[in-house]
């Protein structure tokens, strides 16, 4: 799962279709993002409950970008694809990724609500969300940058 | 673009109603405490924050909306939510937010509810 190693490859073999978006590390540019991921959702018939779980997930993996990543380029890179076993539709898959400094993914402290109203630390909670909302994740980081790979089953 | 939610209240005797419109983020956030925290001031003894128009809250919202929480605790006031999507809700309860602030699904249960006497 998370891991800190060499820069992932992309798949070279034809694979599902994908739409690709860059977008500049400013307020509010998660949203515009999450459009792309509501236009296909719908297509793809994906219940609006769980389409709002997979546009939650992305913008927190966006503005964990905007706050964390210190990326030269001053940009999020996300890729959708729809794909499943016998054509599209089964499943929304979304790639995040920045070009900024990576973090030990090992060493993100879990957050609960307990250190949340007791010890007052409020933040921090943007990955496990991704986790709960989605059904697979997958993190990456080094000194290339991170990425996020998350998938929602239809 | 201007997604930023945009915060009506009126009250009723001692009771705060708001409603909310669009994106809850860190601003979205800061402009309910605002208005919350005026109306603990003006002696709002309960909040109630009705996120029908809502369909996104990210974490930094809720981090804001935990704060507002604490000030109302602090006041001895009740805060409560309604008309929350799955989502929001669920998320609410991941970030803890459910077990200090009531849940209800509509505004009239919200407000029949902090509105009795205790």
């Amino acid at each position: 799962m998370a891991q800190r190693g060499p820069v992932p490859s992309s798949p070279v073999t034809a694979g599902p279709p994908e739409v690709s978006l860059t977008i500049p590390v400013a307020p509010e540019m998660e949203i515009v993002a999450t459009a792309q991921a509501d236009a296909l959702g719908e297509y793809m018939d994906m219940a609006r409950d769980k389409i709002d779980e997979v546009k939650l997930a992305l913008v927190e993996a966006c503005i964990n970008a905007f706050e964390h990543a210190h990326t030269e380029d001053n940009q999020v890179h996300i890729t959708f694809r729809v794909g499943g076993r016998g054509g599209a539709g089964e499943w929304l898959e979304i790639e995040v990724r920045d070009r900024g400094h990576g973090f030990d993914t090992a060493g993100v402290e879990p957050p609960s609500p307990h250190k949340t109203f007791e010890e007052r630390r409020r933040r921090g909670w943007g990955l496990h969300i991704i986790k709960s909302l989605m059904d697979e994740v997958q993190i990456t980081s080094g000194e290339w940058g991170t990425r996020i790979l998350m998938r929602k089953y239809r | 673009m201007n997604e930023t939610c945009r915060v009506s209240v009126e009250r009723r005797g001692d009771i705060a109603i708001f409603w909310t419109d669009g994106y809850i983020n860190n601003q979205g956030g800061e402009e309910i405490a605002r208005e919350a925290y005026a109306e603990l001031d003006r002696g709002a003894r309960a909040l109630v924050m009705n996120l029908e128009k809502t369909r996104i809250v990210n974490s930094i919202g809720i981090s804001i909306l935990i704060e507002v929480l604490e000030k109302v605790m602090e006041r001895k006031a009740v805060l409560a939510f309604c008309g929350l999507t799955p989502t929001i809700d669920k998320t609410f309860r991941i970030m803890g937010l459910a077990q200090y602030a009531a849940i209800y699904p509509t505004e009239g249960e919200a407000i029949q509810a902090v509105g009795a006497p205790a």
